[in-house]
C-alpha cells in the first residue's frame, strides 16, 4: 500500500492488520477509484447541484444520441443534403481538433525546444489533447452514416487520393500517440513502475511523431474543403486553407491552456501542487506572447490570402459583414496579447486567449457550417436537439476530465516521481 | 532519451514513410480515361417537359412512387433538385421562362471524368467506372457525406431517415442495363431524342454537329466539354447556360487537381519534420549538456 501513498495514506485505517485478498481489493478500489473514501462516502460527495444538472444534460444527450441510432439521423439533425455536415462535425472535428492542438504544441515546446518552463503544464496539454482528440472520434462515431464501418479507411478500403483518408489515418495514429503520450500519468497512478519508465523513455520518439501527424492533419481538416470551391464562401474559401488552419491551430491551442490554467487554478486548486501553482503567471505571460505571433502570423496570412482570391468585393454583402466580425476579433488580437504581455498583466492575457476561442469556433463553424453551401437558399444550421447532443458530450467529456485530474498527477509531480519526468 | 542511434531509427523509419506514401502521389496522377467510355448528351432545344424520363429512371430503379404523378405539370412550379427532402429520384426536369421562351432542363449527375466525389470518398466507394458511368459501392460507404460536400453540382444524395441502411443516391447511368447492353432507362424512354447516349468522344461530335449546323438556334457551347475537367453527360442548350441554373462557376480544372499539391506535401512533411526537429532537439540537448558538463568542472 506505501508504495502508492500520496496524499491520501491517512484514510488507510486498517493499515497493520495483515490483510485478506479480498481486502486487498476492496482498498485497491477506494483507493484508485474512490479517492480514499468508501464507496457511501464517494457516492454522497458525488451529489453535488453542479453533478446533478451535469447528470440530466447527459441523460438528455444520451435520450437523443439512442433515438439517432435507433431511428434515423433526421431524427436529431438539421443535416440534409444541402448541408451534409452538421453541428456534430463543426464543433467536434473542425472545432474540437485544433483546440486538441495543445499536447502537441505545449510537449514540442518542452521535449523538443527544450523550454523546461512549460514543464508545469505540459500533462495537462496532453491529456487535453487526449480527450480533445477521442472525443472528436466520438462525435464522429454520432454523425457517420455507417458508424460501425468506421475501421474500414484503415483495413478494409483505401481512397488515397481523398484527404479524408488522410485525415482518418492520421487521427487514428494520433490518438493512440496521445494515449501513449499521457500514460507516464496513468502508470504512475497505477504503481506501475517499470511500464512507466518505458513509457518515459518514448516521449522524445512520440513527439517527434506527433508533431509529422498533427502537422499534416491539422492543414488536412480545412484542407477537405478544398474541394468545394464555389461551395465555400469565397472569403473562407482560399488555397491557403490548409496552411491557416495549422497556424491557427496553434492559436488555438494556445489560447486554451491560458484558459484552461486560469480555470484549473480556480476549480482545481486542490489538485493541482506548488510547482503547479507557483508557475503558472509566468507561464500564461509566455503563451500571451507566443500567441500574439501566432495569430499576428495568421491574421497576416488570411488577409493576403483573400487578396489572392479576389474576394474583396464580397465585403459589403451580408456574409462580408459577418467575415468582418470574425476578422477583427483576430486581427486585434495579437495586438491586446501583446500589450498584456508588455504590461505583464495576466488578466489582459487571459482575456484575450478566451477571445481567441470564441475568434476560433467563429472561424471553424463558418467554414464547415455558415459559409458552405452559400448559394443554398434557406438552410437551417442546426436543430435544437443537435444543440442538447453537443452540450451533453462535451459535460461528459468535463467529468471524464475531472475523473482523470482527480486521480492521476496532472496538475501535480506525482510524490514518488518527481525529478523522474523527462 | 534520444541518442545519436536512436535518431538514425527515426530518420529511417521517416524515409520509410515518405517512400510509403510516394504510393499516394502517384494515385493522384493526371487522369487518362478510357478513351472509349461512355456518355449522354442532353439537347434543352429539343426538351419538351413531358417527364417520361423521371418515370423510367423511377421505373428502372424501383424507387419508391413519387408524392406527385409524373404527369402533374405542377411540379414545375419550383426548381427541384433530384434529392430535395429526402431521396425521391435520381433526376429531375426543370422548367425555366428565357426570354418568354419555355425551356426544359434535366438535371442528374454529370458523371464527371474525373469526379470531385470520387476523389473525396475515403473508402474509394464512389468509382469512375471503365465504361463512364461514377458508380457507388454500398459495401464499402462508410456514410461520411464528403462525396456531398465536394460535388460541384449538388448530386450525390444521402438517405438521412435510415438507421442501418443509409445509402447514397444519385444516378448511375443505368449502369447494370449498360453492361448488359441496354440503353439508359431515361435515353430510352425520351420520345423526342432529347438524350442521347453514346461514346462520350462521339456524342462531343454530335454535339458540335447540331451547333454549328444551326449557329442561330445553339449557343455555341457544349456544357461539360470541358467544365471540372469534363463531364460524362453533355448539354447543349439554346439559351444562355446560366439561364437554365448551370453552375457556371465549376471552373476547367478537373477537382483532384485541387488538392493534389496539398496530398503531394504529404511525403515532403513526413521526411522533413523528424530532420528538423530532431536537429532542434540535439542542438539545445548538446548546449544543455555542455552547460552542464563546465558547471560540474566548477565544482
Ligand atoms: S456530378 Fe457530382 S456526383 Fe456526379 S460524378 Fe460529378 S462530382 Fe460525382
Ligand atoms: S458517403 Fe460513402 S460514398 Fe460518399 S464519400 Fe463517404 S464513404 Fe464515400
Amino acid at each position: 500500500m506505501n508504495e502508492f501513498a500520496g496524499e491520501y495514506t491517512e484514510k488507510h485505517i486498517y493499515q497493520e492488520k495483515e490483510q485478506t485478498g479480498s481486502e486487498i481489493i476492496t482498498y485497491w478500489i477506494r483507493d484508485k477509484l474512490f479517492m480514499g473514501l468508501t464507496f457511501k462516502e464517494y457516492f454522497k460527495s458525488l451529489i453535488t447541484p453542479l453533478n446533478v444538472v451535469a447528470g440530466l444534460i447527459v441523460l438528455a444527450g444520451a435520450y437523443l444520441i439512442a433515438m439517432r441510432f435507433l431511428f434515423r439521423l433526421s431524427e436529431v439533425t438539421e443535416s440534409s443534403n444541402e448541408q451534409p455536415w452538421g453541428l456534430f462535425l463543426s464543433w467536434g472535428l473542425f472545432i474540437g481538433v485544433p483546440f486538441s492542438a495543445s499536447g502537441f504544441v505545449i510537449g514540442t515546446a518542452v521535449y523538443i525546444f527544450g523550454l523546461k518552463k512549460y514543464q508545469p503544464i505540459v500533462k495537462n496539454a496532453i491529456l487535453l489533447g487526449f480527450l480533445g482528440y477521442l472525443f472528436a472520434v466520438i462525435f464522429l462515431m454520432i454523425d457517420l452514416g455507417r458508424p460501425w464501418r468506421i475501421y474500414y479507411p484503415m483495413i478494409i478500403s483505401f481512397g488515397t487520393a481523398s484527404i479524408m483518408f488522410l485525415v482518418a489515418w492520421h487521427v487514428s495514429l494520433y490518438l493512440s500517440v496521445q494515449l501513449l503520450e499521457f500514460s507516464p500519468s496513468a502508470l504512475a497512478w497505477l504503481g506501475a513502475r517499470k511500464l512507466r519508465k518505458v513509457a518515459v523513455g518514448m516521449t522524445l520518439m512520440l513527439t517527434v511523431f506527433g508533431v509529422m501527424l498533427s502537422t499534416l492533419h491539422q492543414a488536412a481538416l480545412s484542407g477537405m474543403f478544398l474541394l468545394a470551391p464555389g461551395k465555400l464562401h469565397p472569403l473562407w474559401y482560399t488555397s491557403y486553407l490548409p496552411w491557416l488552419a495549422f497556424i491557427s491551430a496553434i492559436g488555438a491551442a494556445i489560447a486554451l491552456m491560458i484558459v484552461v490554467t486560469k480555470l484549473s487554478q480556480v476549480f482545481l486548486r486542490e489538485r493541482a501542487d506548488e510547482h503547479y501553482l507557483s508557475n503558472l503567471d509566468n507561464i500564461t505571460l509566455g503563451l500571451g506572447k507566443a500567441a500574439s505571433f501566432v495569430l499576428f502570423t495568421y491574421v497576416g496570412l488570411r488577409l493576403i490570402s483573400v487578396t489572392h482570391e479576389s474576394a474583396w468585393k464580397y465585403i459589403n454583402t451580408p456574409f462580408g459583414h459577418w467575415f468582418l466580425v470574425e476578422i477583427t476579433i483576430l486581427g486585434i488580437l495579437p495586438f491586446l496579447f501583446y500589450y498584456g504581455v508588455q504590461k505583464k498583466n495576466v488578466g489582459i492575457v487571459q482575456v484575450s486567449a478566451a477571445l481567441t476561442m470564441v475568434g476560433i469556433i467563429m472561424n471553424r463553424l463558418n467554414i464547415s457550417l455558415i459559409a458552405f453551401n452559400w448559394q443554398l437558399p434557406n438552410r437551417e444550421l442546426f436543430y435544437w436537439k443537435e444543440f442538447v447532443v453537443v452540450i451533453a458530450v462535451v459535460t461528459i467529456e468535463i467529468i471524464v476530465y475531472r475523473w482523470v485530474v482527480n486521480r492521476m498527477p496532472v496538475l501535480r509531480q506525482h510524490p514518488d516521481y518527481i525529478g523522474d519526468e523527462h | 532519451m534520444m541518442n545519436r542511434r536512436n535518431f538514425l531509427k527515426i530518420g529511417v523509419s521517416a524515409l520509410a514513410f515518405g517512400i510509403a506514401g510516394s504510393g499516394k502521389a502517384l494515385a493522384t496522377e493526371d487522369f487518362a480515361g478510357n478513351p472509349d467510355r461512355l456518355g449522354m448528351l442532353s439537347d434543352t432545344t429539343r426538351c419538351i417537359g413531358c417527364r417520361r424520363c423521371e418515370a423510367a429512371c423511377n421505373k428502372a430503379n424501383n424507387l419508391p412512387p413519387p408524392k406527385k404523378s409524373f404527369e402533374d405539370t405542377s411540379v414545375f412550379e419550383e426548381k427541384r433538385r433530384p434529392y430535395v427532402a429526402d431521396v425521391q429520384s435520381y433526376t429531375a426536369v426543370n422548367r425555366y421562362t428565357v426570354d418568354g421562351k419555355t425551356v426544359y432542363r434535366k438535371v442528374q449527375c454529370m458523371h464527371c471524368d474525373e469526379p470531385a466525389c470520387v476523389s473525396a470518398c475515403p473508402v474509394a466507394a464512389m468509382k469512375k467506372s471503365k465504361e463512364g458511368p461514377v458508380v457507388w459501392d454500398e459495401k464499402l460507404c462508410i456514410g461520411c457525406r464528403y462525396c456531398i460536400v465536394a460535388c460541384p453540382f449538388y448530386v450525390p444524395a444521402f438517405d438521412y431517415s435510415s438507421a442501418f441502411d443509409p445509402r447514397i443516391q444519385k444516378c448511375f447511368m443505368c449502369y447494370k442495363r449498360i453492361s448488359e447492353g441496354l440503353v439508359p432507362a431515361c435515353a430510352e424512354a425520351c420520345p423526342v431524342e432529347a438524350i442521347t447516349f453514346g461514346k462520350r468522344s462521339d456524342l462531343i461530335k454530335t454535339a458540335k454537329l447540331r451547333v454549328w449546323g444551326e449557329p442561330d438556334k445553339y449557343i455555341d457551347h457544349v456544357f461539360g466539354e470541358e467544365e471540372a475537367g469534363g463531364t460524362g453527360w453533355l448539354y447543349i442548350s439554346g439559351v444562355p447556360f446560366s439561364e437554365l441554373d448551370f453552375p457556371m462557376d465549376v471552373g476547367t480544372t478537373s477537382y483532384p487537381k485541387l488538392t493534389k499539391d496539398f496530398l503531394s506535401m504529404v511525403n515532403i512533411t513526413l521526411v522533413s519534420w523528424p530532420a528538423l526537429l530532431g536537429g532542434f532537439y540535439l542542438m539545445h540537448h548538446k548546449a544543455h549538456n555542455e552547460k552542464s558538463d563546465k558547471e560540474g568542472d566548477k565544482q
